[in-house]
C-alpha cells in the first residue's frame, strides 16, 4: 500500500484496540470489559489476562452482554462489551437501546469485523448495517476509525467522555495513514486539501479515498480528502465549508449506502448546503464468500470506484 | 424503620387502593399484576430494603430492579408512601411532564435504578449491578423483581446463567409467578412448567411461597439473604388483580385500566 510515494505499514483496528484497552485498564480501575465468547478475535484476551477481576465472559449471549454492561455502568464502572458487529449491535439492538441509551449508561460497544472484509465467513457475519443501527439512538456517538492508530486514540477518547459511545471497525490489517493526526470526538480530519470535489470517508475507505485522490491528482482532478471518523455528532462544519469550496461531494463506506456516513453527510448538505452528492457503499445487498480483496473489488468498494464517480459526474457536469 | 406484619398488611391495602386511584386517573395501564405484587412491596419498601428516601442514591442501600416494568405503579405508590416523592404526584402518572412514565426512566427518576419495561433486560441490568458489587467488595443485596411472562425470553435464562457462573450472592430474584400475560393464561401461551426446578437445574437456590402471605414473603426474603454461593430466586405464587373480587385472577386485567365505575366499586371492597 503507497500513498504519496511512502510505503505504508499495515496493522489491524482490532490490534489497536487490544493495545489501547491494556493501557485504559492500567490508568483507570473503573475500566472493565464484558466479552461474549469472542475475546482473542474482538483482542480484549490480553486485558482478561492482565485483570482478570475485571474480565467478565458472559458467553454467546450479547443480549445479556448489553445489560451486564450497562448494570456495570449504572454502579459507576466503564465498560467496554465487545463482539462481532453482525452480533453486538446486531443481535442487541433492543437492550442498547433501553438499559445503555435510555439510561445514559456509560458503556462503550466496540465491535471488530465490521464491513465485507470479513471475507470467506460470508454474508451472515458482515455487518453492513450497524451504523445505521446505533446512528439513530438518541444519547449515541459513533466511531468508525481508520485504521491502527486513530482506533487507539477513539479507545481513549471514548473513555474520556460519559455516554453510550459504539466504535466499530474491520477484521483485515490495514494501511496506517492517520500518523499524529488529532483525534477529537465530532471533529472531522482533514487529510488531504482540494478544491474539485469533496471525498468524505470513514474506516478503511479513508485508505481508498486518499488512494483515489493521488491518481486523480495525476489526472489534474484535486481532491479534498475528509476522514469522518465520527459519523455521530458529525461534523457539519467541516462539511459544509469544504462542500462550499469544491461543491461536488463523495462518500464512501464499507457499510450500506442506506442510513450510514452518506445519509449523514446527506442530511447536513441537503438542509445547509445542496451540492450533488454521490454516494458510495453496499447497494441494498447482502455480501458474500471471497477474500477481502476480492469482494471490496466485486461490490467497487475501493479507490477505482471512487475515481470513476468522479469523472462520470465531471463529463455530467 | 422495620414494619411488624400487621403494620405491612396494612400498608398493602394502602398501596392497592393507590394504584386503583392512579391507574383511574391516568386511563391505561397494568391492573392485576401490580395489585397481586402489593405484599411484596410492602415488604420490600417498609421492611427489608436497606434504604433512604432521603438520600435515595446512599452508596450502601440495597439496589431494587423492577425488571417487569409494567407494574410500576405499585412501586411508585410504595415510593410516595416511603417517602421518596409527595403522594399527590401519583395522580400525575402516565402523564405528560411526570416523572411517573408510562413505564420506569432512569433519567426521569434515578431511585429506580434503571430503565425498565421490554422484558428481560432489568435482569440482565440486575446481573450487571450484582457483579460491579461483588468486585468493590461492597455489602448489598440487589434484588430484582421478574415476572412469570418474562421468562418467555431468552434474555432472562441468559442472565439466569450468567449469575449462575458468577455465583452471585448478592443477587434476589422475586419472580411473580400470577399465571397470566397480556394474551392469556401463561401455561396456554407459553408454558412455563416446572419454573422451580428449571432454576434448580440452572444452580439457583430457590424458595416457592405465597406471595400474598406477609409471614412468608418475609421469611423467604431473610431466608435468601443468608444463603451463600449462588444467586437466589423466590417463586411467588401470587393472585392478579389481589383484593379486587372481580379483577382476581382475570388474565383480561393485566394490561388494563379500571373505569370510574369499576374502581369506586374496587375501592369500597379494598377498604373492608
Amino acid at each position: 500500500m503507497i500513498i504519496n510515494n511512502k510505503k505504508l505499514e499495515m496493522k489491524s483496528c482490532r490490534d489497536g484496540f487490544g493495545k489501547a484497552l491494556l493501557e485504559l485498564g492500567k490508568k483507570d480501575k473503573k475500566v472493565v470489559v464484558v466479552s461474549a465468547d469472542l475475546a482473542e478475535s474482538t483482542r480484549c484476551l490480553d486485558f482478561s489476562k492482565e485483570y482478570p477481576s475485571r474480565f467478565f465472559e458472559v458467553g454467546v449471549a450479547e443480549q445479556n452482554m448489553a445489560g451486564v454492561g450497562a448494570g456495570l455502568a449504572l454502579e459507576g464502572l466503564t465498560p467496554f462489551i465487545c463482539s462481532f458487529a453482525v452480533f453486538s449491535p446486531g443481535r442487541n439492538w433492543e437492550q442498547i437501546r433501553v438499559s445503555i441509551c435510555y439510561n445514559k449508561a456509560n458503556v462503550k460497544i466496540v465491535s471488530s469485523h465490521a464491513g465485507l472484509n470479513v471475507g470467506e465467513d460470508g454474508a451472515t457475519h458482515q455487518a453492513l448495517e450497524d451504523i445505521a443501527l446505533m446512528r439513530v439512538l438518541p444519547n449515541m456517538t459513533v466511531i468508525a476509525p481508520c485504521d491502527f492508530e486513530e482506533t487507539q486514540k477513539a479507545v481513549m477518547a471514548a473513555a474520556k467522555i460519559e455516554g453510550p459511545v459504539y466504535i466499530r471497525f474491520g477484521r483485515e490489517k490495514t494501511p496506517i495513514i492517520s500518523g499524529n493526526s488529532k483525534f477529537q470526538i465530532g471533529k472531522a480530519n482533514i487529510l488531504r486539501q482540494g478544491k474539485n470535489v469533496t471525498i468524505i470517508a470513514c474506516g478503511p475507505m479513508v485508505y481508498e479515498a486518499l488512494a483515489a485522490a493521488d491518481e486523480l491528482a495525476k489526472q489534474k482532478i484535486s481532491a479534498e480528502v475528509i476522514n469522518c471518523h465520527t459519523i455521530k455528532p458529525i461534523d457539519k462544519a467541516t462539511i459544509i465549508k469544504s462542500a462550499k469550496k469544491t461543491k461536488k461531494v463523495i462518500t464512501i463506506e464499507e457499510h450500506q449506502v442506506n442510513g450510514g456516513l452518506g445519509s449523514a453527510v446527506a442530511e447536513v448538505l441537503s438542509q445547509k448546503c445542496p451540492v450533488p452528492m454521490k454516494i458510495i457503499g453496499m447497494l441494498d445487498k447482502f455480501g458474500e464468500s471471497g477474500t477481502a480483496k476480492q469482494l471490496l473489488d466485486k461490490y467497487e468498494l475501493n479507490a477505482s470506484k471512487i475515481i470513476k464517480v468522479i469523472k462520470m459526474n465531471a463529463r455530467n457536469h | 424503620m422495620k414494619n411488624n406484619i400487621k403494620q405491612l398488611e396494612k400498608m398493602a391495602n394502602t398501596l392497592r387502593q393507590d394504584v386503583i386511584r392512579m391507574l383511574v386517573e391516568a386511563g391505561s395501564g397494568h391492573t392485576a399484576g401490580p395489585l397481586g405484587l402489593a405484599d411484596i412491596f410492602a415488604a420490600l419498601y417498609f421492611n427489608v430494603l436497606k434504604h433512604n428516601p432521603k438520600n435515595p442514591k446512599w452508596e450502601q442501600r440495597d439496589r431494587l430492579c423492577l425488571s417487569c416494568g409494567h407494574v410500576v405503579p405499585i412501586r411508585y405508590a410504595a415510593m410516595a408512601r416511603a417517602g421518596y416523592f409527595p403522594l399527590s404526584w401519583l395522580k400525575t402518572l402516565r402523564k405528560l411532564g411526570s416523572k411517573l412514565q408510562g413505564h420506569p426512566s432512569y433519567q426521569d427518576m434515578p431511585a429506580l435504578e434503571h430503565s425498565s419495561g421490554p422484558l428481560g433486560q432489568g435482569v440482565s441490568v440486575a446481573v450487571g449491578m450484582a457483579l460491579a458489587a461483588k468486585m468493590k467488595k461492597q455489602k448489598h443485596f440487589v434484588y430484582c423483581v421478574t415476572s412469570d411472562g418474562e421468562q418467555d425470553e431468552g434474555e432472562t435464562w441468559e442472565a439466569i446463567l450468567c449469575a449462575a457462573k458468577y455465583k452471585l450472592d448478592n443477587l434476589i430474584f422475586i419472580l411473580d409467578r400470577n399465571m397470566i400475560q397480556i394474551d392469556g393464561f401463561t401455561e396456554k401461551i407459553m408454558p412455563l412448567t416446572h419454573l422451580h426446578e428449571k432454576y434448580q437445574a440452572f444452580r439457583w437456590h430457590v424458595q416457592k411461597i405465597d406471595g400474598n402471605n406477609m409471614k412468608q414473603i418475609l421469611a423467604a426474603l431473610n431466608n435468601a439473604k443468608r444463603i451463600k454461593g449462588k444467586p437466589k430466586v423466590i417463586v411467588a405464587h401470587t393472585i392478579p388483580g389481589k383484593g379486587v373480587s372481580f379483577m382476581e385472577n382475570k388474565w383480561e386485567w393485566h394490561g388494563k385500566a379500571p373505569t370510574v365505575e369499576e374502581a369506586n366499586r374496587a375501592l369500597i371492597e379494598l377498604k373492608n
